[in-house]
């Protein structure tokens, strides 16, 4: 029996380290801009930010749609944290220079030396980009978690929209350099680096899924009148979910504009936030093995399989419909599809240690 | 010398222009097990969820062990249009209103007339979400589970509990799979896992036929006693309430009009006029 | 104070077209409980019809055929998207709004390559300019406004004295009783689209003239501001649509003439946020009460 027990999560275990060890080879084998590398980094990006939203929306049922604005306060914080002081005059040409004249790799350098502070330079302008999208959550849960379902939708989608015109605002340009793009700051390593980082951070959302904090956020989302009957404070644990949901937001957001290289306010448009959710719902709401897995599937779909539909040729076959869009007018039918027919998504509310159990003799069990 | 657990004073509630709970005054010592009846829509529910802070009453104090913890007076608008009694009572009062949750953590639960079980959860989670409020670590102990062993213990408990109340055979079963005696069971285990002084259940033998409400009223005899419970129920099955009850209130239009022993209240002629009626001679 | 009356005009004709998109919304909020995020796309897809079909075709073809072709658009999205949901809890059916969003949107911009559609040929007599007041403008600032209370009055007539009009209040008060009741409930939902879509068309053939450009994303913006309209007039009422519309047209109309211009769509946003935490049920909306 404990044998039986632990067996699926012996398989999980292997799969995960497959992966890692998989994402080492990657980068020793290929050059960094290739296509296999720039896809697992950017889905793994991806991976975190949905399992985000899904605590917050899957977890708890607080539907919100202000993911973009979240992530833009964690890109910019990375960003701005980030550029090599030498390179800030460039970037910053209009500003003279801008406000932030130190940058926090370098800043570390100076502590412990060029191989590890740059590193923890960049881990800690993460963490702050994360730290201050949480302050700012707090700040937005305020007036706006007492709103039911749609209107909370709908003001957390007015808050993201009006953190992007914000960020664009000429008068703050030097921190933010306007409606200018941010450059020049490094990336943080390979497709290694990503897998590392973002498994560290699903695996704590993880761990507080099963903790006891999770199962009230699930009480919250199944029956909030009964939970707040059996002592659990509405508010209080709306707001912590908010929070910590933002929080890795945030980081994502950081790890984003590593990804991209460029950091602009225009970007992050509430499609972003529509895109990440419809990852979500069609992992499954409630599966975090399912957002990390239909992450990569849309990513890996999108990047790689599928570009042949926009350029011509696809599978061998040449036609005239394989123009510009139609790659991305195949994956919304597909959403469509999945929406509407699949609505449990892939993985429904189950998670990986789940698909390897044996399923369990029903009636005549002992005890 | 018997303590009082539970104390309503002139507790009125008015939405808009109706006055759902008229002036009612209540007591309930400890150890007791207190019904409160009436006919439909004669305020019952409503009276429970101005007690559990559901609702804020218009009016008129709550207390419980010797402390008040929710009171109110005609404010605002409500002032002019107020149509209960005792307007002034409490007027020189602070305002209390705790949310629901603060309510159960001074030690009252309750039960939902439309049983309110978490779906998606098993018949042992629901129980366990229930000793949230219990605990004494906070996000970060808990994550990171430095928590082990105040988790442990608590597991320990609702496994207790679970076999007290006879569901130990299903408690890795989805709480909405079990039959509806079953369920309601489970929801007054779960009120239990919060360890109350008081527990409330509204209408526990909702839709149960005679021989379900006679278990069922087995069961509540026995949470009394192992438990040392003190119990206040809403219910219209008068065979549980009159087996049951120590004492009964009656209310009809949101007024008290009668209360006493079981005995008292069948011989009560506004009782049975307003609600209970006579026997039939056969 | 001279200087601010040409964005004021403005104001007044985006207002109205503002309006025809956000009773569309708060009509199918009042009745499915659901913020149906396609309707900007729909307003906007009006838009692209607009363009093929009066480019090719002689106008008076054209005019219907952004109608009838708009109608069919809602009422087949609410058939295939809607439909099916109907049961399933409220996140799964504004999931399926967005998802259809994203479908139109992705779908136009295969079809248009991505760029913005120029109105080649723009609808006549309304898109000549005319000077009122001092100001030229073009002649479908007048238009609109008055076009849009005709349009308003019409519906506000139809809801209260047809049958099936009264089928839409009595869903939008309470669904199961009126299911209950021997409503034909397809019937009224499907009555439903086809009125927000109609008047969407309308909505899009004056816009269009005013901003003769259609982008993949023309619907977004208008449409989200439609959206707090309705909510800022009180989500299910028609008169606090049309009001919070104006209100928000004139408002940000007049934003962009004090120099603000890339705080206008902010402070759309704004207003919906101060709207939902001090009055969510909006200037003429009604407070619902939960049942325990």
């Amino acid at each position: 029996m404990m044998k039986n027990m632990k067996r699926e999560y012996v398989i999980t275990a292997a799969i995960l380290l497959a992966v890692l060890v998989g994402a080492f080879v990657l980068d020793a084998a290929l050059p960094s801009y290739h296509i296999a590398i720039k896809v697992v980094k950017k889905a793994c990006v991806y991976s975190l930010v949905a399992v985000s939203m899904n605590l917050l929306n899957g977890f708890t049922g607080l539907f919100s749609l202000g993911q973009a604005g979240f992530m833009l306060l964690g890109a910019y914080s990375y960003a701005i944290l980030c550029i090599p002081v030498a390179k800030r005059a460039g970037v910053y040409q209009y500003f003279d220079g801008g406000i932030v004249q130190f940058s926090l790799p370098e800043v570390f350098s100076g502590f412990l030396g060029g191989t590890v502070g740059p590193v923890v330079g960049m881990l800690c302008a993460l963490l702050f980009g994360g730290l201050l999208t949480a302050l700012c959550a707090y700040l937005i849960g305020l007036p706006v978690l007492r709103l039911k379902s749609d209107y909370l939708a709908i003001a957390t989608l007015g808050f993201a929209e009006i953190l992007r015109a914000f960020f664009q605002w000429n008068a703050i340009g030097p921190l933010t350099n306007g409606s200018n793009l941010l450059k020049n700051y490094p990336d943080i390593g390979g497709a290694a680096a990503y897998i590392i980082l973002v498994g560290v951070f699903i695996g704590v959302i993880l761990l507080l899924v099963n903790s006891t904090y999770g199962r009230a956020f699930m009480a919250i989302r199944d029956d909030e009148v009964a939970a707040e009957a059996m002592g659990i404070n509405l508010a209080h644990h709306k707001r912590l979910a908010f929070i910590i949901s933002s929080f890795f937001a945030g980081v994502g957001g950081g790890m984003l504009a590593m990804y991209m290289g460029t950091v602009q306010a225009l970007s992050f448009k509430s499609a972003m936030t529509y895109e990440i959710l419809l990852v979500v719902v069609m992992g499954g709401i409630g599966s975090i093995t399912g957002s990390v897995i239909t992450s990569f599937l849309y990513i890996a779909g999108l990047e790689w399989l599928l570009r042949g539909l926009d350029s011509g040729t696809f599978l061998g076959i040449t036609s005239p419909i394989f123009k510009n869009g139609f790659r991305m007018a195949i994956v919304s039918v597909i959403i469509m599809i999945v929406v509407l027919f699949f609505r449990k998504g892939i993985m429904g509310d189950r998670e990986l240690p789940d698909l390897f159990r044996k399923k369990e003799k029903k009636g005549g069990g002992a005890k | 010398m018997s303590e009082i657990v539970l104390k309503l004073e002139n507790v009125t509630m008015q939405f808009g222009g109706v006055v759902a709970v008229d002036n009612l005054s209540m007591e309930i010592n400890r150890g007791e097990i207190v019904a409160l009846i009436g006919p439909n829509g004669a305020g019952k529910t409503t009276a429970f969820n101005t007690i559990t802070g559901v609702y804020e009453p218009t009016n008129g104090q709550v207390s419980f062990l010797g402390k008040p913890i929710v009171r109110n007076h005609p404010q605002g608008k409500m002032k002019k249009a107020y149509k209960g009694a005792e307007a002034d009572k409490f007027a020189a009062q602070s305002v209390l209103n705790p949310t629901p949750d603060k309510i159960t953590a001074l030690g009252m639960a309750r039960t939902f007339q439309n049983i309110r079980l978490w779906k998606t959860q098993t018949v042992f989670d629901n129980v366990l979400i229930a000793k949230h409020m219990l605990k004494t670590s906070n996000v970060f102990s808990a994550t990171f589970r430095f928590n082990r062993a105040e988790e442990a213990e608590q597991r320990k408990e609702v496994a207790e509990l679970l076999e007290i109340v006879g569901l130990s055979d299903v408690r890795s079963e989805l709480a909405t799979s079990l039959p509806y005696g079953k369920q309601r069971r489970l929801e007054i285990a779960r009120a239990l896992a919060t360890k109350p002084k008081l527990l409330m259940l509204d209408e526990p033998a909702a839709g149960m036929n005679p021989q379900e409400t006679d278990e069922l009223t087995a069961f509540i005899a026995r949470i009394r006693k192992d438990f040392d419970m003190t119990i206040l129920l809403i219910e219209h099955h008068m065979d549980l309430v009159m087996d049951i009850s120590d004492r009964i209130y009656v209310i009809d239009f949101g007024k008290l009009i009668a209360s006493g022993t079981p005995e008292e209240i069948q011989n009560d002629q506004r009782v049975i006029d307003a609600y209970l009626g006579v026997e039939e001679d056969a | 104070m001279q200087g601010l009356l040409p964005y004021f005009i403005n104001g007044v004709s985006v207002g109205g077209q503002y309006a025809l998109i956000a009773i569309g919304y708060t009509l199918v909020y009042g009745i499915l409980r659901l913020i149906n995020f396609a309707h900007g796309d729909v307003f906007m897809v009006a838009g692209l019809i607009m363009v093929y079909s009066s480019a090719s075709l002689p106008m008076a073809v054209s005019i219907p055929l952004v109608l009838i072709l708009t109608v069919c658009l809602g009422f087949v999205i609410e058939r295939v998207a809607y439909k099916p949901l109907r049961t399933a809890p409220r996140m799964s059916l504004m999931i399926s709004a967005i998802g259809v969003s994203y479908l139109i949107q992705n779908l136009a911009f295969y079809f248009t390559g991505g760029l913005p559609q120029p109105v080649s040929n723009p609808i006549p007599w309304i898109s000549e300019n005319v000077t009122i007041l001092g100001e030229s403008t073009k002649r479908v600032t007048l238009v609109t406004p008055v076009l849009t209370a005709v349009l308003v009055v019409a519906l506000v007539y139809f809801i209260n004295h047809t049958k099936i009009g009264m089928g839409m209040r009595a869903v939008s008060k309470d669904f199961e009783t009126a299911l209950l009741m021997g409503i034909k409930i397809n019937s009224v939902i499907s009555m439903t689209f086809v009125v927000g879509s109609f008047l969407a068309a309308v909505g899009a053939m004056l816009y269009f003239t005013n901003y003769p450009s259609v982008a993949i994303t023309s619907g977004g913006m208008p449409g989200l501001k439609a959206f707090v309209a309705a909510v800022f007039g009180g989500i299910g009422s028609i008169p606090g649509a049309v009001v919070g519309a104006f209100l928000i047209g004139i408002s940000e109309e007049l934003i962009k003439g004090l120099g603000y211009s890339t705080f206008s769509d902010a402070f759309t946003f704004a207003l919906l946020i101060v709207v939902l935490c001090v009055r969510p049920t909006g200037l003429f909306g009604e407070k619902v009460t939960d049942k325990v």
